[in-house]
């Protein structure tokens, strides 16, 4: 069996939808049971005294990493036809910082806003009104910085292409850095926590 | 008007290999990752569209979500993807006794402020998303996994925004 199942057409795009709602329906329901519904959980992140975006985030990467890494490896996903979005160093930086900034704000990103708001959360709804807002600026400015948004192009371009690494070596040196970070988040919750 | 305490959440390693499950199954079932702020981009324009049409058709932004008209602008993948995620998060919030109506902040700040930094926040966020092509979901989760240069690049500069941001917004949360 070789997949993407959707890539090697064993399905439409009428199915694919509902694969998109069931996909969604695990997603949502982790991420609230993460805690990821709560703004406050979700901003302790940047007040140090609880790391779950940090220890949930780099879990779900690290495992959904080793997943792609096996299954190509023993020949059952083609890697090569899973969508990477293409990169454009510039604009992802400063989009980063902004979002970064945002979170505090805002308490949400756009995800766990959607989970919040479906458990009640009335900061999550004006939040979402946030987001449309915003949406809407930045279509009104996009054809004037369109230039500056597409500038220097690089493709879909992984870590280990780029530093001319081996592929393993880079999943392996991301769970050393994910599970010393475990260790250093717990470590820094407990030293937070004991603060005033 | 802060949510009372419902269940303890879960184990945030628990959660975190859920997460990354879903997220294999969409590699491994659709040859995409997951997303959400593609989903807004979606209903904004239909919205747009449905106010001004002309407007919403001659924005270049706008018009890639419109398509050519065959299709309509809510059946997008993402979009039946975020409503799986209120229904996924629904469903969690009610086994865990926390869905009900409640506004989250800390001690400090009054309810009004509180929501203008919500409406602000999110208007940022979405400029931010924007410009990097995608959110937390779309580009670190998704591409943090897929060793995408740019999504880890997107990643760094989440963390570092937000701990530089953290400091002068610390009234709002503790």
């Amino acid at each position: 069996m070789m997949t993407p199942l959707y890539k090697y057409g064993f399905f439409g795009e009428e199915f694919s939808l509902l694969v998109a709602f069931v996909l969604g329906l695990g997603f949502g329901f982790f991420l609230e049971r993460a805690g990821f519904g709560s703004a406050r959980k979700l901003a302790a992140q940047f007040y140090l005294y609880d790391m779950s975006v940090f220890k949930v985030m780099f879990t779900a990467i690290v495992t959904g990493m080793l997943g792609v890494t096996y299954l190509g490896w023993i020949g059952w996903l083609d890697l090569d036809l899973v969508y990477l979005v293409p990169t454009f160093l510039g604009p992802q930086i400063v989009g980063g910082l902004v979002l970064g900034v945002g979170f505090v704000v805002g308490g949400y990103c756009p995800g766990t806003s959607v989970a919040a708001l479906a458990t009640g959360r009335i900061d999550a709804l004006v939040y979402a009104l946030g987001i449309f807002t915003g949406t809407f600026a930045y279509a009104e400015v996009y054809p004037s910085i369109k230039d500056l948004v597409n500038a220097n192009p690089m493709g879909q371009v992984t870590l280990p292409e780029v530093f001319g690494l081996p592929w393993g070596l880079v999943v392996f040196a991301v769970v050393v850095i994910a599970v010393v970070g475990f260790w250093g988040a717990t470590k820094i919750e407990l030293w937070a926590g004991s603060r005033p | 008007m802060n949510p009372r305490p419902g269940s303890p959440y879960l184990n945030p390693y628990l959660a975190g290999i859920g997460l990354g499950l879903v997220l294999l199954a969409a590699f491994v079932i659709m040859g995409r990752g997951l997303g959400a702020s593609g989903a807004f981009s979606s209903t904004l324009s239909w919205l747009v569209d449905l106010v001004a049409p002309a407007h919403a058709q001659a924005n270049e932004y706008m018009s890639e979500y419109l398509g050519d008209g065959s299709t309509h602008p809510l059946k997008a993948w993402l979009v039946f993807e975020v409503v799986g995620v209120a229904a996924g998060a629904l469903l969690s919030g009610i086994l865990a006794g926390r869905a009900h109506l409640a506004i989250e902040k800390g001690p400090r700040v009054s309810t009004a402020v509180r929501l203008l930094c919500a409406f602000l926040g999110g208007g940022l966020m979405a400029f931010g998303a924007h410009l990097a092509r995608g959110c937390t979901s779309g580009q670190a989760l998704t591409g943090g996994a897929l060793l995408n240069l740019g999504s880890w690049a997107f990643m760094l500069m989440v963390f570092v925004g937000g701990y530089a941001a953290a400091w002068f917004f610390r009234w709002q949360w503790r």
